[in-house]
C-alpha cells in the first residue's frame, strides 16, 4: 500500500454516496474514505486485524469511487494493494480457505469449468431443494448454486472468421474463461458481429482466464502468470488489437503493463498489444452493417468494470441506439453496482444479494423487455435477483443485441434461450 | 476496552443491538475526523442509531452518565464541528436516511438527519421542486450537517440559507426529550437559535424543509478576466445595476488550475480569474437581465464568455466550481480550506492582501469564492511533509480572518466555527457577547455535554454569571469540576 497514494486523498467525503456499502450499512470502515483511512493505520504500524480486513473483503471493487473522487485518488490500485497484503499477512478462517481455493481453482480454468457441466446439468433440478441444506451450510454455497446458469451447448469457434465485405481491421477475440463456457452464444455473437462490421477476426484455440478474478482478489502473482499466458497467445496469432467482450477482462487486460511492470520486457510487450472493449471499438470503426428493425424495449445496465473501471458508458448506449425500433430506457442510480462484482457474489453472498436486490427492483422499475450489459456476472446476477421476487427478466449482451439486429432475428430470440442464437453451426454461418 | 467504554457499550448495546455500538479501536479510529483532517480525537464509542427513539435513549445515556456526545452526519464539514470526543460518544445519523414525505401541495418535504442535501432535490425534481441551498458537497454532506451549519452555498445569494428554508424540527435535547419546533409557533424563534447552533443545542432527528418551484429557466454563464480584479470590477457592477442572480461565483488562476487537473473543466485558457453568473426565473426576466450582465462583463474587461442554457452545458461549466475544494488535492498535498467574508466593496482590498500575505510566507493560496455575497473560501496550500510548513499554512490562514475582520466581515460564511475557528471568536466579539451566547447555550444543555468544546474559545461553567472572569472558578479549584 502506497502512502504517497493513501496521501492523496483528502478526506472530503465525495465517494460515500458512490458506495455501495455505504450504502448498504452506512459505516464509515465500509466506505472508500474509511477504508483508505484503514490502509493509512495499517502502513503507520497498526495490525492487520480481522475486522480490517473484513471491511478490505466488503469492498467489491466496482471503482464507482474512483469515478465520484474530484482528487483522483486511486482506490483501484490502493484496494488491490490492500488486497494483497490481506493474502500475504491475514490468516482466514479454515472454512473461508477451502471456499476460496475452490473458486480460484475453479473458476479460471475453462477444463475443469467444462467438467462442471454434467453435475451442473443435473443439479438444475435438485437445486431448488437442495438450497435450504445449502444456505444452513454455507450461505456461499447456496449462492454459487443459485448463480449457476443454465448448462448450454458447447460452441466451436473456428480459429478465423473472414471479414464480410472490404476488410476494415483484423482483430483478435479473448474468449474468456466463464465467458466462454457458460455463455459461449455471446462469444459467437461477438466474432458475428465484428466479421459482419468488416473485421477479419483471429479467435486463438487453447485460451485461458485473463486474470482478472486473480488480480482482484489480491492475487497478483497468479494473475501475472494468466496475463503472461494471454499476452504470448495473441503474439502468436499475429494481431495487435484484441477485442475483449466482457467488463471484468476489459478492465485487467487494460492494467497488464501496470501488473507486469517489474519485468520491463514482458511490460513492454503488454504495451505492443492493444485490448479494446467491444463496444469501445465498434463506437470508434463506425457502423457499415445494416441494422434490421429490431422491436425491443431495453434496459442497459452500465457493468462497473466498463462504466468505472474503463469510463466507457456512451458507446454501448450509442450502439443500441443505432437499430431501428429498439427503445432505451435508463436504470435509475445506474452507477450502482449490481453485487456480482467478479467473484464477490460467492465470497460475500448476503451484500451481494442486497444488492441484487437494489438492482433487481430498479432495472424492473423501467418496465423493459431485456436487460442488456456487457458482463455476464452482471445479468446473471440481476436475474436471480428478479427469479427472487418471482419476476423473470431477460437478458442479453450488447453483442447478441447488435447481432440479432444484423441478422434480422426477432427480439423475442433475445435472452429467453440462449440456444436459439448460440447453435454450434451459428458463428460459420456468418461467414 | 477501558472500563468506562465497557460500562457505556453495556447501557448502549440493548438500545442498539451490537450492529449499532462501534468499540472495536481500528474501526473508531475511522470515525477520527470529519472534512477537516487537521483536528483529530479517537470517540469513546460510535453508535449508529436508525430512530428518533434511539438518540434520544442515548442521549439520555450520556445525561445520566455526563458523557459528552457529539453528532455526525457525513463527516464533510470544514470547521472540525464534528470532531470526536475522546471521552465521548460519537452519534452517526448516516443510518437515518429515509425520505419520509414529499408533500407537493404544501411545498414541503419531511426527512430524516442522514439523508443527503442532493437526495432531497433529487426526491422533489419529479414534481417541478428542489431544495434550494446547495453546498459544494451537496451530493454527501447531510440534511443534519445543515441544519447543524446552516449551510450555505453558491445559490444561498438569491434563495437565502438553510435557516431560510427549515421549516420544522423534530430534535432531541441534550437531556433526552424529543420537541418539536416549527417556524410558526408564536414566541422566540427557537427554530433559528437551533439551525446553525452546531451541534450544541441538540440533535435533529426529523426535518421539514420548504421545497422551492424549479425555475422556468435557468441560464449559465462563464466570463473570463484577465485578473481577479477586473472580474471583481463585473460583481459589483451586476449588483450595483440592481440584478439579483442566482449565483455569482469567482475562481482565481490557482483553482482554475486545479479544477482543470481534476475534472478537465476546460475553462478558456489564460484566465487569471472566471466569472460564473447564473441567473433563473420567468423566462422574459432572465433574458432582460441576462443582456445586460453580458453588457457588464464585457464592459469590465471579460475577454472570453461562455453562455449555457441546457442542464448538459450548464453542469459542464459548474462542474469546475463545484469540485474546486477536493481538486486542489491534485496541485499540493496538503490544504487549509478557510471561509470568511467581507463587504462585497472590500473585495479587491482584501483580495490584494491576501496576495501579499501569501508572498510573505511563501505560502500559496487558491481562492474560489462566493463573489456576490462576499464570502471567501481561500484554499491555503502547502506540503505536509515540509518542515513549518503546516504552522505557515495556519498563519497565513489565521491572518486571512484577520484581514476578514478588519474589513468588517466575519469569520465564517458557512462552514460553521467549530473547533477551528473557536480562537477566533474573541476578535470579533466582546467577553460580553459570549457570555450572552453562553446563556442561551445553557438554557438548552446546562451540563454542557452536547458538542462540548465548539464555537466558544473556552467557555465559563453553565450558572457562572457573565462578566469578566478573574482567576480560576472556585469549582475548579476546588476539584468539583473541570474546565471544557
Amino acid at each position: 500500500m502506497n502512502p504517497e497514494l493513501i496521501n492523496d486523498c483528502v478526506h472530503c467525503g465525495f465517494c460515500l454516496p458512490a458506495c455501495p456499502t455505504y450504502t448498504l450499512w452506512g459505516e464509515e470502515m465500509d466506505s472508500p474514505r474509511g477504508r483508505i483511512h484503514l490502509m493509512k493505520q495499517y502502513v503507520e504500524g497498526t495490525a492487520l486485524t480481522p475486522e480490517m480486513a473484513g471491511h478490505f473483503d466488503a469492498c467489491l471493487g466496482c471503482m464507482a469511487c474512483v469515478s465520484a473522487c474530484p482528487s483522483g485518488v486511486q482506490y483501484d490500485r490502493l484496494i488491490e494493494s490492500a488486497r494483497a497484503e490481506v493474502e500475504r499477512v491475514h490468516r482466514r478462517p479454515v472454512a473461508d480457505r477451502a471456499f476460496r481455493a475452490l473458486v480460484f481453482g475453479l473458476f479460471p480454468y475453462p477444463r475443469r469449468l467444462r467438467a462442471l457441466r454434467l453435475p451442473l446439468r443435473l443439479g438444475e433440478r435438485l437445486t431448488p431443494r437442495l438450497r435450504p441444506l445449502l444456505e444452513r451450510l454455507d450461505p456461499r454455497l447456496a449462492a454459487m448454486a443459485e448463480l449457476a446458469p443454465p448448462v448450454t451447448r458447447r460452441v466451436r469457434l473456428p480459429r478465423r472468421v473472414a471479414a464480410r465485405g472490404e476488410r476494415r481491421a483484423t482483430v483478435g477475440v479473448l474468449t474468456g474463461c466463464v465467458q466462454g463456457e457458460f455463455f459461449p452464444g455471446v462469444n459467437a455473437a461477438t466474432v458475428r458481429v465484428l466479421a459482419m462490421e468488416g473485421c477479419e477476426v483471429v479467435i486463438p484455440p487453447g485460451q485461458g482466464c485473463c486474470g482478472a478474478l486473480s488480480v482482484h482478489s489480491g492475487r497478483a502473482e497468479e494473475a501475472a502468470g494468466f496475463a503472461r499466458r494471454t499476452i504470448e497467445t495473441f503474439e502468436r496469432a499475429g494481431v495487435d488489437t484484441v477485442i475483449v467482450n466482457a467488463a471484468g477482462c476489459g478492465s485487467s487486460t487494460k492494467e497488464y503493463a501496470e501488473l507486469l511492470a517489474a519485468d520491463p520486457a514482458w511490460a513492454a510487450r503488454a504495451r505492443a498489444l492493444r485490448f479494446a472493449d467491444l463496444a469501445e471499438f465498434l463506437a470508434e470503426l463506425g457502423p457499415v452493417a445494416e441494422r434490421h428493425p429490431l422491436p425491443v424495449t431495453v434496459a442497459y445496465h452500465d457493468a462497473c468494470h466498463l462504466a468505472h473501471a474503463q469510463g466507457i458508458r456512451a458507446q454501448p448506449r450509442a450502439l443500441l441506439a443505432t437499430i431501428p425500433g429498439l427503445r432505451l430506457r435508463e436504470v435509475p442510480d445506474a452507477a450502482m453496482c449490481c453485487g456480482s462484482a467478479g467473484t464477490y457474489n460467492l465470497f460475500q453472498p448476503l451484500a451481494a444479494r442486497d444488492l441484487g436486490d437494489r438492482k433487481a427492483e430498479q432495472v424492473l422499475s423501467v418496465g423493459a423487455d431485456l436487460l442488456v450489459s456487457a458482463n455476464p456476472g452482471c445479468t446473471m446476477q440481476i436475474a436471480a435477483a428478479a427469479r427472487r421476487r418471482g419476476e423473470r427478466i431477460r437478458v442479453a449482451h450488447t453483442a447478441e443485441v447488435l447481432d440479432a439486429s444484423l441478422r434480422g432475428l426477432p427480439p423475442t430470440t433475445l435472452g429467453r434461450a440462449r440456444e436459439h442464437t448460440s447453435g454450434p453451426t451459428s458463428a460459420e454461418r456468418a461467414q | 476496552m477501558t472500563p468506562a467504554q465497557a460500562e457505556l457499550s453495556g447501557r448502549l448495546l440493548p438500545i442498539l443491538g451490537p450492529n449499532g455500538v462501534i468499540t472495536d479501536p481500528v474501526r473508531l479510529r475511522t470515525y477520527e475526523c470529519d472534512g477537516l483532517t487537521y483536528h483529530r480525537a479517537t470517540p469513546a464509542i460510535v453508535v449508529l442509531p436508525e430512530t428518533a427513539e434511539q438518540v434520544a435513549a442515548v442521549v439520555r445515556v450520556c445525561d445520566e452518565t455526563g458523557t459528552p456526545f457529539v453528532a455526525r452526519g457525513s463527516g464533510t464539514g470544514l470547521s472540525g464541528g464534528a470532531l470526536p470526543r475522546a471521552d465521548g460518544v460519537l452519534i452517526v445519523t448516516s443510518r437515518m436516511r429515509r425520505i419520509i414525505e414529499i408533500d407537493v401541495d404544501n411545498r414541503r418535504a419531511v426527512v430524516e438527519p442522514g439523508v443527503t442535501n442532493l437526495a432531497i432535490s433529487e426526491a422533489a425534481r419529479p414534481y417541478g421542486y428542489y431544495y434550494a441551498p446547495d453546498p459544494s458537497s451537496q451530493q454527501v454532506c447531510s440534511i443534519g450537517g445543515n441544519i447543524a451549519e446552516n449551510s450555505g452555498g453558491a445559490h444561498c445569494l438569491k434563495y437565502g440559507f438553510t435557516v431560510n428554508h427549515v421549516l420544522a424540527l423534530e430534535l432531541v435535547t441534550p437531556d433526552g426529550e424529543i420537541v418539536q419546533l416549527d417556524a410558526m409557533d408564536p414566541g422566540y424563534d427557537l427554530l433559528g437559535a437551533f439551525i446553525g447552533s452546531e451541534g450544541t443545542l441538540g440533535i435533529a432527528t426529523k426535518i421539514t424543509v420548504r421545497l422551492s418551484r424549479a425555475p422556468e429557466v435557468v441560464t449559465t454563464l462563464l466570463a473570463a478576466f484577465r485578473d481577479v480584479e477586473s472580474g471583481g470590477r463585473a460583481v459589483s457592477a451586476i449588483i450595483g445595476a440592481g440584478i439579483v442572480p442566482a449565483a455569482i461565483e469567482m475562481m482565481d488562476a490557482l483553482a482554475i488550475e486545479a479544477a482543470e487537473a481534476a475534472v478537465r473543466c476546460e475553462y478558456p485558457a489564460g484566465a487569471g480569474a472566471v466569472l460564473i453568473v447564473e441567473l433563473d426565473g420567468p423566462e422574459a426576466e432572465v433574458a432582460h437581465q441576462f443582456a445586460r450582465v453580458e453588457a457588464l462583463c464585457r464592459e469590465t474587461g471579460a475577454f472570453e464568455l461562455r453562455i449555457a442554457d441546457d442542464p448538459a452545458e450548464r453542469a459542464a461549466i459548474w462542474k469546475g466550481r463545484k469540485s474546486a475544494f477536493a481538486a486542489v488535492g491534485r496541485i499540493s498535498p496538503a490544504y487549509l480550506v478557510q471561509d470568511g467574508v467581507v463587504p462585497r466593496t472590500a473585495l479587491p482590498k482584501v483580495l490584494a492582501g491576501i496576495e501579499e500575505l501569501s508572498a510573505r510566507y511563501g505560502i500559496r493560496v487558491a481562492n474560489v469564492f462566493h463573489a456576490g455575497d462576499g464570502n471567501l473560501h481561500p484554499l491555503v496550500l502547502f506540503d505536509d511533509a515540509e518542515e513549518g510548513a503546516g504552522e505557515r499554512a495556519e498563519r497565513v490562514s489565521g491572518e486571512i480572518l484577520d484581514l476578514c475582520i478588519a474589513h468588517g466581515g466575519s469569520i465564517t460564511g458557512e462552514h460553521g466555527v467549530g473547533v477551528d475557528k473557536s480562537r477566533y471568536m474573541p476578535k470579533m466579539f466582546t467577553p460580553e457577547d459570549l457570555d450572552t451566547m453562553q446563556l442561551v447555550r445553557c438554557a438548552f444543555d446546562p451540563k454542557n455535554l452536547s458538542n462540548p468544546g465548539k464555537i466558544f474559545p473556552t467557555p465559563r461553567l453553565c450558572g457562572e454569571a457573565p462578566g469578566v472572569r478573574k482567576g480560576v472558578h472556585p469549582l475548579v479549584a476546588s476539584g468539583e469540576a473541570e474546565l471544557f
